[in-house]
């Protein structure tokens, strides 16, 4: 008995030993600078090069995949053009997976178009010093070695990769849905203006935020106050800052034949400008360009919450009979909308910004939601003419519903049933979008 | 024969098709131009901005001439702008920067603007608070669908939702997930056609408020 507890004692030591001398071992591993060299062998020729797709040149995609273990590794990447090398990107990880070598501002001859590249990887367990940078596009730097090392660390060199050229595309394919529909709506415009051309009468529903627009002018003016139309932080390229002053021409329009005030704060000195212009315009189409002020519309800041206290200000001290709020709108808009209520006016807001519209709604009389703001131009001057953009509009809407309907059907029987034949088709349809 | 109105027309026209050409063709020279054309924009804003400051120091100058009501606040704000610009020039001139951390631009830029910024945005809270009161006030059926609503995602979406229920928070996800996306999206969709329509109808020339 005593034998074989001494034995086992014997052996559990034995074991112990062993079991600790391999971990000294092992723990020693991870200091080894030259823990990655046993990689050596599977780098090869890593890199994929291609020609970005779709674009207009001066482009190169460089794809790579690693093995899992060596996802936390850094990646350099060195391109070759005769004798002439550059570093494309260094310390990037190696997980990343994917570069792209391409022009910029600064650099607009970056990558030239048909000429050949070589591009090569390297490989470290840690950032790669200047000095390595350097060497790797000197002259001197052999391409054919798998590895160089400094004193921290060894470097793993790919197998050079190439050549690939860039090319400009002539067509973006990626947009070939987008060039479908515009041809579609385009043609379903100009069908439904020349159906209105030939007399067809078309309907436009009932907006009740846009047919309040004359009682909110004309109470204005009953009460001795002026009317404030604010166009939001938006600047003359956003398409909610260009309804909104399509819409301001048809306001001002009112404002000259009811002969009262219309005061328009901007955020933006180009704003103003067209602004001006376009009050200007409808103030002489009225025929009253001689109650145009080219100081009612006014620059405020270009600061958002600047121009929030500076139109709050004004409202509380001009006391406007009513407030139009339409075009691009964020966190101030709650702001000036209870600043409107708090002081009773009648107050129309717009805008296309899905998170501003709760608010509008909460503290505004009248709404224009999202699409009612595009059609407010047509609404308020009911050209027939402009009536076909509405019409082709509202088929496109029908054709998208139809597609989605589809799309809902496919996505039951296909990915949700598993039927493979619906399945083959979901997938086609979402390839198609 | 383009005479009159048909001259801004035709350059609408002209320029709303070469952009949409280069929308779809990458190639140059069409690639490049939505990048020149933003170049123009900017450099057109820039002078555009002097506008600007001609319309607010007008306004004021005004004020304080005719000695309007508050006219006091205009020399504030007078003295504010020109303060603001011998600032940032000169910390420019001593710098090289306006934007350099020992600036005295700098310092009013943290010490008077973005407390002043805070506290606008600070009042907010309070906005929110009035207008949800009112907006809340069950007085019809759509009145009370959003009071209850609201009720469960803003329970959902603190701790003590989780307390009440382990379901809440699901199941404010998937209001937000499901009937609000779909709501959104509807939204959007009608947004993105209006805009399309909005900007058919100025290339080809029939909105023309514009223009008037």
């Amino acid at each position: 008995m005593k034998k074989n507890l001494v034995l086992l004692l014997l052996s559990l030591t034995l074991l112990f030993s062993f079991s600790f001398a391999q971990e000294q071992a092992s723990g020693g591993t991870d200091l080894n600078p030259n823990a990655i060299s046993s990689e050596t062998e599977r780098l090869g020729s890593m890199l994929q090069l291609s020609d970005i797709p779709n674009d207009g040149g001066g482009g190169i995609e460089i794809n790579w995949t690693l093995n899992d273990s060596l996802s936390n590794y850094f990646i350099t990447i060195i391109r070759r053009e005769g004798n002439i090398k550059k570093i494309v990107a260094s310390d990037l990880l190696a997980s990343s997976g994917q570069v792209r070598d391409v022009n910029s501002d600064e650099n607009k001859s970056n990558v030239k178009d048909g000429t050949e590249y070589f591009y090569t990887a390297v490989l470290s367990e840690y950032a790669v010093s200047q000095e390595i940078l350097d060497y790797l596009v000197c002259d001197s730097l052999d391409m054919e070695a798998m590895t160089i090392a400094d004193a921290n660390q060894v470097y793993l060199i790919s197998d050079e990769s190439g050549p690939v050229k860039s090319k400009a595309s002539w067509f973006n394919l990626e947009r070939l849905t987008v060039l479908i529909s515009a041809i579609i709506i385009t043609f379903l415009f100009l069908l439904y203006l020349q159906l209105a051309r030939k007399g067809k009468e078309l309907y436009i529903r009932k907006i009740s935020g846009l047919d309040a627009v004359e009682e909110a002018v004309g109470r204005s003016t009953e009460m001795g106050k002026p009317i404030m139309y604010i166009l939001g932080i938006g600047y003359v390229t956003d398409i909610p800052t260009i309804a909104g002053l399509t819409i301001l021409g048809r306001v001002s329009k009112k404002v000259a034949e009811y002969e009262t005030k219309i005061l328009v704060p901007s955020y933006d000195p180009v704003v103003m400008t067209t602004a001006q212009e376009v009050v200007k315009e409808a103030f002489t189409e009225a025929g009253r360009p001689d109650l145009y002020n080219k100081n009612d519309i006014m620059y405020i800041t270009q600061d958002q919450f600047g121009y929030a206290a500076g139109v709050d200000g004004m409202m509380l001290r001009e006391k406007p009979g009513a407030v139009f709020l339409q075009g691009l709108f964020f966190a101030e808009s709650l702001i000036l909308a209870e600043t409107g209520h708090s002081i009773g006016a009648i107050q129309i807001a717009g805008t296309t910004e899905t998170a501003q519209l709760p608010f509008f709604v909460a503290a505004c009389d009248y709404t224009l939601i999202g699409e009612e703001m595009m059609a407010a131009s047509v609404y308020l001057q009911k050209d027939p003419l402009m009536l076909s953009s509405i019409a082709a509009e509202d088929v496109m809407k029908v054709i998208i519903i139809i597609i989605l309907l589809i799309g809902l059907i496919l996505g039951i029987l296909g990915p949700g049933m598993h039927i493979e034949f619906f399945d083959k088709l979901f997938n086609l349809l979402i390839e198609i979008l | 024969m383009l005479k009159g109105k048909n001259i801004p027309l035709a350059i609408t026209f002209t320029v709303g098709l070469i952009m949409i050409v280069s929308f779809f063709i990458p190639h140059r020279p069409f690639g490049d131009i939505e990048q020149i054309s933003l170049k123009w924009y900017s450099i057109i804003a820039g002078f555009t901005m002097l506008l600007g400051v001609d319309s607010l120091l007008g306004l004021h100058f005004r004020k304080v001439k005719r000695k309007e009501e508050n006219w006091i606040h205009s020399i504030v704000l007078i003295a504010g702008f020109v303060m603001v610009v011998i600032a940032g020039v000169w910390g420019t001139i001593q710098y090289g920067s306006a934007f350099d951390e020992r600036s005295f631009f700098t310092y009013i830029y943290n010490y008077f603007i973005v407390p002043l910024q805070s506290t606008m945005f600070s009042l907010l809270a309070f906005f929110v608070a009035s207008a949800a009161y009112r907006a809340f006030r069950a007085r019809n059926v759509d009145a009370a669908l959003l009071l209850i609503t609201a009720i469960i995602v803003m329970l959902g979406r603190v701790p003590v939702g989780e307390l009440i229920s382990p379901y809440l928070p699901k199941f404010t996800d998937w209001i937000m997930e499901v009937p609000q996306m779909a709501a959104k999206r509807g939204i959007g969709l009608g947004i993105y056609l209006g805009a399309l329509g909005v900007s058919i109808r100025i290339i080809l020339g029939i909105e023309r408020s514009y223009l008037s």
